[in-house]
């Protein structure tokens, strides 16, 4: 549609404010991958020298190897169950009306809807309580709250997209229900379940209340392991917690660029969508 | 507001093209559309009937060409300035506004006093015949009663010109030639042109005083339903209007028309001259529609039947000529596959193109 | 077949009760014993304090400033970033939806909300710092002569919570907006209505369910502010916020029952506000934002 001269402004400065948040936004990204490599920076555009130096300190100060195994470990397990747990829920949702139903989604809801650092508080307490806080397990625990319920809701439309007659027909030909599974569902299945579990692990990867509020001094992920550098920040030097918040940085954005590849960027927020 | 007015005389397109990156959706339409006149746009779809009916609402921008009224260029004109009416193939009705709200948004749009609004759109739910549902949501509607409140709310504004895109698509058999009277009836009555975009080559016939045929982005044909049922200008274009059987044949100028000899020797009969035919010599390809194919004793070309379809007045039938051509037909008496059967046509029904 | 002939197996399989429906146990369970019963636990025990009675927690924070404050504080700090999320994000919308091949710019935004808080908090600590590349460009250009303080203080909580709220309520408002038929707005331009009017009167209240839900799923966000809060403001003074007293409680004091009713009532906020904007919804439209058949 040909536009008059007041839409054309508008939309310039439309442009104008993206471009200009975009840009920020790289350049907040750049100056910490800067630090990382920076010798000395102050009062100059760029540091004095480069060395990839803050990153071997930063590999022995913050103990990373050791915060990477809890962190795969964590988000592993978390992947695992949520989706052993997840799908199976899932389709008994899609397929089947039972009494109590309209309960259960809502059950399902609410912890996507209620905001971790809410429901933290009081599920840190039961789980230290019941001695599982500041352990792995506690922390694993945690984290599958909203991942079973997000896998769950995320599979329901996927699921209810097969046409149960597909089943039905692999029924009328004789296979058996195990055979079933393993040969229909599957793989019709296994788009949806791919996507799902990879927004699971960017998200439990960046998961910082839950794991904050249950995890112990060996039980912290990477991003609860940076948030405590920062907060002690002036103990080590910038360019270390710098350089650790590369390594984080790297680890989320590669799973991000994954998963992107199966899912649209909009589904990462839209989950509570109705 | 709108710049334009009633009275105009005729809306021309000029050499219009419409390209989507390396896609010609539109090449070089040339049209004009008198007052008062009821053009048809049909063609298979993907042919650009759409695209052309976007171009001349403002929906769309032209790459190419110029769209005139009278002796106003309008093709830089959004379609908000152009004042045209425009029916939706899926009725677009606002769903958050009431049938009265939906009817009188255009005569809103225009500042009228609200007792001028409520009285026209009265007058428009009249013609409609919603008199009853004016305070109904669009979703409370049926498909046809939408379809009326499309038409009502295009038709309020008195545009000199109304759009409609495929307005029947959605509706059921039985409905669609309901509405195919009422929008004749509603055209008649308001005296404005109307351009109607269609796939439906029988809705066209039945409603259009013209029809422009586009194949791939050009225009093949522009005609009266008559011309164009009964003289397509070239094979796609009859293949288009339902001249369903396309036999190789050789064609010979004679006294009063051509002869043709189709599958091997058999002589069909002599084809009148129309105007064009005259050049057709040699190899050749008649253009026979399955109405107009027949069993008869003696007739010139046998088929193997191969499917027969009871379809109550006779049968629909499908065969293969002796040199495999897939013949269609109609028969009046029950014949079984695999069966061979002689077909013959009136020679005044069957075209014949050059290749 | 009569009902008394049935098995109770498939009576049971009649109400849709059979081997498939019992999938769904583990996850129910699952939810169940983690989200449902430690938000009762905390309820509970939100009502057995310390000291005093059972509103004892309830009554000390809402008599000592140090605690009551907290609320007014977070309102302060997420009521604007919400507003202002909201505000961005339509606009924005509203162009990037006529764009043919979004998908780069939505990565690109998507970003922020990847990395999450705490790496936001430390990627503003860098560059907006006193000697951070903003405010050597701002000096440079000679637009301010000293640097600008945007770190630990109100402004450097509300600058995160815009750099990750507003693509969360962008991409959110997006997919909304992208749901509304595109031939509502073309019928409306066709009967004379400007893009001004068009949004206003087609696009808005077709919006509207939509955008009650975004503006509370970005309210609640901000409203549990916690890493930017503390890295980024001044968790002393004006951005100690109400996660902030909550955390104390469990987490310095070792006071589980009041941390409960901390976040009890941080829940409790979260609740009204959210009652507060699903009801101005039904003052709307609310039916699908698509026309077609009925």
């Amino acid at each position: 549609m040909p536009r008059s001269i007041g839409e054309r402004l508008w939309a310039l400065s439309v442009w104008t404010f993206i471009g200009f948040f975009i840009l920020n936004l790289v350049a907040m990204i750049g100056s910490v991958l800067v630090n990382s490599f920076g010798t000395r920076w102050f009062n100059t555009w760029l540091p004095n020298g480069f060395t990839p130096s803050w990153y071997a300190l930063a590999w022995n100060e913050f103990k990373l190897p050791d915060i990477l195994i809890v962190t795969i470990e964590v988000v592993g397990a978390v992947v695992i169950i949520s989706g052993l747990i997840g799908v199976p829920a899932a389709y008994a949702m899609a397929r089947r009306r039972f009494p109590g139903k309209t309960a259960v989604m809502a059950i399902f809801l609410l912890p996507l809807l209620v905001p971790p650092m809410t429901y933290g508080i009081p599920l840190a307490t039961v789980l230290y309580q019941t001695h599982l806080g500041g352990t792995l397990i506690g922390v694993i625990l945690a984290n599958l709250i909203p991942s079973v319920t997000f896998v769950t809701l995320l599979m329901i439309p996927f699921v209810e997209q097969i046409d149960p007659r597909v089943e039905s027909a692999a029924r009328v030909f004789g296979a058996s229900t195990g055979r079933m599974f393993v040969q229909i569902l599957v793989p019709l299945l296994l788009p949806g379940i791919l996507a799902s579990l990879l927004l699971v692990l960017v998200r439990t990867i960046a998961m910082f209340e839950l794991t904050f509020l249950t995890a112990g001094a060996t039980s912290q992920t990477l991003v609860v392991a940076l948030y405590y550098a920062v907060f002690a920040a002036g103990v080590r030097p910038g360019q270390s917690i710098d350089a650790m918040a590369v390594v984080y940085m790297v680890t989320t954005l590669i799973w991000l660029l994954i998963a992107l590849r199966f899912v649209n960027p909009t589904q990462i927020v839209t989950r509570a969508k109705r | 507001m709108a710049i334009v007015s009633r009275d105009f005389r005729e809306l021309r397109l000029e050499g219009v093209g419409r390209a989507f990156g390396q896609l010609n959706a539109l090449q070089d339409i040339t049209l004009t559309v008198k007052r008062g006149e009821f053009v048809a746009l049909v063609g298979p779809s993907g042919c650009g009937k759409s695209t052309t009916l976007n171009c001349i609402a403002g929906l769309l921008q032209l790459t190419d060409g110029s769209i005139w009224l009278d002796d106003r260029r309008i093709d830089q004109t959004g379609p908000e300035d152009r004042g045209f009416g425009m029916v939706f193939q899926n009725y677009a009705l606002f769903p958050h506004m009431s049938v009265r709200r939906n009817i009188g948004f255009g005569l809103a749009t225009q500042h009228r006093p609200k007792d001028e609004i409520a009285k026209r759109v009265d007058e428009a739910l009249a013609l409609v015949r919603l008199e009853s549902q004016a305070e109904k949501l669009p979703g409370q509607l049926s498909g046809g009663q939408q379809q009326r409140v499309a038409i009502a709310r295009a038709v309020v504004v008195e545009p000199p010109l109304v759009l409609m895109d495929e307005p029947l698509s959605n509706l059921d058999a039985k409905l669609r030639l309901e509405m195919r009277a009422e929008i004749r009836r509603i055209h008649t009555m308001l005296a404005c042109s109307t351009i109607y975009v269609t796939h439906d080559q029988e809705e066209a016939l039945s409603l259009a005083d013209r029809i422009v045929v586009l194949i791939d982005g050009k225009m093949r044909q522009v005609g009266t339903p008559e011309q164009l049922y009964m003289a397509p200008a070239n094979r796609d274009v009859a293949e288009f209007m339902g001249y369903r059987n396309h036999v190789k044949t050789t064609a010979r100028p004679v006294e009063g028309g051509i002869a043709v000899t189709m599958c091997g020797a058999a002589m069909l009969g002599t084809v009148p001259h129309t105007a064009g035919y005259e050049t057709v010599q040699g190899a050749a390809m008649a253009a026979i529609r399955p109405d107009d194919l027949h069993p008869e004793a003696d007739g010139p070309l046998a088929a193997r039947v191969e499917i027969a379809e009871y379809h109550g007045r006779d049968f629909y039938c499908v065969g293969k000529a002796e040199d495999g051509t897939d013949l269609y037909f109609r028969s009046p008496r029950r014949v079984a596959p695999g069966e061979v059967v002689r077909l013959n046509a009136d020679p005044s029904r069957v075209l014949v193109f050059a290749t | 077949m009569s009902a008394a002939n049935l098995t109770l197996r498939q009576r049971l399989h009649e109400r849709g009760l059979d081997g498939v429906t019992l999938l769904v146990v583990p996850g129910v369970l699952f939810v169940l014993a983690l989200f449902i019963y430690p938000s009762i636990y905390g309820l509970l025990l939100s009502f057995e304090p310390k000291e005093g009675g059972v509103f004892g927690n309830y009554i000390k924070f809402f008599s000592e400033p140090f605690l009551y404050t907290t609320i007014t504080k977070t309102l302060v700090i997420a009521i604007p970033a919400t507003a202002i999320n909201m505000i961005l994000s339509v606009p924005v919308a509203m162009r990037v939806r006529l764009m043919k091949h979004p998908r780069l710019l939505t990565t690109i935004l998507v970003i922020p909300i990847t990395l999450g808080t705490v790496m936001v908090a430390e990627g503003m600590l860098t560059y907006l710092g006193p000697r951070g590349w903003l405010n050597r460009t701002l000096m440079f250009f000679a637009l301010v002569d000293e640097p600008v303080r945007l770190i630990h203080n109100y402004w450097g909580v509300m600058l995160s919570l815009v750099i990750t709220g507003f693509p969360f309520t962008f991409l959110l408002t997006l997919s909304y907006i992208t749901g509304i038929d595109p031939s509502l707005e073309q019928a409306g331009a066709m009967l004379g209505a400007r893009a001004r009017m068009r949004f206003w009167r087609i696009i808005l209240p077709l919006l509207a369910p939509g955008l009650a839900i975004t503006l509370a799923l970005s309210f609640v966000a901000a409203f549990t502010v916690y890493p930017s809060a503390v890295l980024l403001g001044a968790p002393a003074g004006p951005t100690r916020v109400i996660s902030i007293a909550a955390y104390t409680a469990a987490f310095e004091e070792y006071d589980y029952s009041m941390a409960s009713a901390v976040a009890m009532l941080m829940a409790a906020v979260q609740v009204i506000v959210v009652a507060f904007l699903l009801s101005l919804r039904g003052l709307f439209f609310h039916g699908p934002a698509s026309s077609g058949k009925g």
